[in-house]
């Protein structure tokens, strides 16, 4: 899980994943492009490769920095409602104002994302029983519950397809004019990096945060609209991805522990290449159909996610 | 020196502490004793700003907490809780630079990583200052949390029950360590602790709480005698001079 190994996948990988499609496009055409392959690539190609990256590093650090502030191992966007309540805030846009534009969606997404997110971390202090599976269940719960009302709601105004493509991560329709909205992640994840100490401080509680003279109470704010943000961005572009904020970044610790500082480019780059993996997995498997990113991602994740959930048992941790 | 002026807590209808108040001197260390619900750790917490005060004040070298900048404090006072069960996974090195925050805010100079070097040779913990925390000992585990605490270099260190699950062999060591710490170093240390054997023989004053008052405060002598423990623990506490130590008895 070195760098100097993940750096050479991950120039390789996305090398590989401009010339994987239904167009043949190989890496010799480069020097001769003609016309309507030059517009493969990019419309579509290179457009898909940005949200891959973007959203594989964005989102494993937006669950290293959920699990930091939880102090939860597996607390992530999909396992603390984040994103079912980004996906009701889209659902509320689109039903309070019709034409709304990708920026509006995304702050309407966005407010509902936090408040879904607050409202978690206040389950949080609230209950006694911190087991460590016992929190992200109760998130999951949680989400649920938001998600239902979603559903509701979407059979209700006819919303329904909408409703269930962002509930699904496709990297599919992604071409160019649709994913840029994906670009807010890149400052937001230099703040995360800038300010990554201080999520690390935070990590280890309150009062640990006070005595060392850290304002607790605007770092974890801080945190949570970097999450919300992102989570927000990511579901109206790209969909869900499940596990990945999940898996990521614990993968990363059990190898390099938690200084943020310190690990928050493995995770970046250990998400970027995963994603891109499972994205030409789906497009390579029953080519030249695809399967989508959530279903890659789901079934790959949810195995790596089991052997965490079994191994933290027989390492009782 | 820390000053508690007339401090008072309630949680609800019931006072934790009420009316307390105490100086404690700099340059000793300070044990506050007592049942169970004494008060003793919401005190500590007042002191070191982690919980709020209702009434009353406290002032660390001419200055009011209230008034001043945590991170000016956090220069100042530090304080490690009894229950520090970090779920975060660090080196004793990482959990140790985390000390120089306050000055540093995360960048750490030159400087900083002297102080840190120092800190970890301090508490003997060069060997394994790249392992990670869940992989200590609880005894190793205390002593880098104190370890953290020396790196912050701050004048006065409050902690509380510092031998929480510990051993004896241990006990024995983190209270060596504090007494050198406090001879050596010149730091004002304050602890809360349940084992009054411990605080007879380590520190230097007592203070005694019930019900969230102060029954008494004094040196070792005037404290470890059985008329005022009996009235601190309501109980017969015979106790015997053994090697100039004052050793209580109270098994049976």
């Amino acid at each position: 899980m070195k760098i100097r190994y993940l750096l050479p996948a991950l120039i390789v990988l996305a090398f590989a994943s401009l010339f994987i499609g239904v167009k043949d496009i190989s890496p010799l055409d480069l020097f001769d492009l003609s016309d309507d392959k030059a517009r493969v690539l990019l419309i579509s190609r290179v457009p898909r490769l940005i949200s891959i990256l973007i959203a594989g590093i964005s989102m494993s650090i937006i669950g290293l920095i959920m699990q930091q502030l939880s102090r939860n191992k597996f607390v992530s966007p999909t396992t603390a409602g984040t994103m079912d309540s980004a996906r009701f805030g889209v659902l509320v846009s689109l039903m309070v104002f019709t034409n709304a534009s990708p920026l509006e969606k995304m702050l309407v997404a966005f407010v509902f994302s936090l408040l879904g997110t607050l409202i978690f971390m206040k389950i949080l202090d609230k209950v006694k029983y911190k087991d460590t599976v016992f929190i992200p269940l109760v998130g999951l719960m949680f989400g649920n519950i938001v998600s239902s009302i979603t559903t509701f709601f979407a059979y209700k105004y006819d919303l329904i397809q909408n409703v269930s493509s962002w509930l699904h991560g496709d990297f599919s329709m992604i071409i160019k004019g649709q994913y840029e909205l994906l670009y807010i992640s890149i400052p937001l994840v230099l703040i995360a990096y800038l300010f990554a100490n201080k999520f690390t401080i935070a990590g280890m509680g309150e009062e640990f945060s006070v005595n060392l003279g850290l304002n607790y109470k605007r770092i974890v704010n801080l945190g949570l609209i970097i999450v919300a943000l992102i989570s927000s961005v990511v579901i109206l572009t790209v969909g869900t991805i499940p596990f990945l904020g999940l898996i990521i970044p614990n993968i990363v610790s059990l190898y390099h522990g938690d200084n943020l500082k310190k690990i928050l480019p493995h995770t970046a780059l250990l998400g970027a290449v995963f994603v891109l993996f499972c994205d030409i997995l789906g497009r390579v498997i029953i080519y030249p159909y695809e399967i989508s990113i959530g279903l890659t991602v789901g079934v790959i994740g949810s195995g790596i996610f089991l052997y965490l959930l079994l191994r933290r048992k027989a390492y009782g941790l | 020196m820390v000053e508690v002026k007339n401090v008072s807590k309630k949680y609800g209808n019931k006072h934790v502490v009420e009316n307390v108040s105490i100086q404690i001197a700099k340059g000793k260390i300070t044990s506050f004793i007592g049942p169970n619900g004494a008060g003793k750790s919401t005190l500590l917490s007042m002191i070191s700003r982690l919980i709020s005060k209702d009434s009353g004040q406290i002032v660390i070298d001419g200055h009011d907490i209230t008034q001043t900048k945590s991170n000016d404090l956090a220069k100042k006072i530090s304080i490690l809780k009894q229950s520090n069960d970090i779920s975060v996974r660090l080196t004793i090195r990482e959990l140790v630079s985390f000390g120089r925050f306050p000055y540093s805010q995360g960048r750490l100079t030159k400087e900083d990583w002297k102080y840190v070097d120092e800190a970890i040779a301090y508490m003997r913990l060069e060997d394994i200052q790249d392992k990670y925390l869940d992989q200590l000992s609880g005894g190793q585990r205390q002593r880098a949390y104190i370890a953290m605490v020396l790196a912050q270099d701050t004048e006065y260190i409050l902690l509380d029950e510092p031998l929480n699950n510990l051993d004896m062999k241990h006990s024995v060591q983190i209270m060596k360590v504090l007494r050198k710490m406090v001879d050596e170093l010149g730091k004002t240390i304050i602890i809360v602790i349940h084992d009054i054997n411990f605080a007879s023989c380590y520190s230097d004053f007592i203070v005694a709480l019930k019900d969230g008052k102060v029954v008494k405060e004094g040196t070792i002598d005037e404290i470890i005698n059985t008329p005022t423990l009996q009235e601190i623990y309501d109980m017969e506490i015979q106790v015997e001079t053994i090697n100039q130590n004052k050793i209580c008895i109270y098994f049976n």
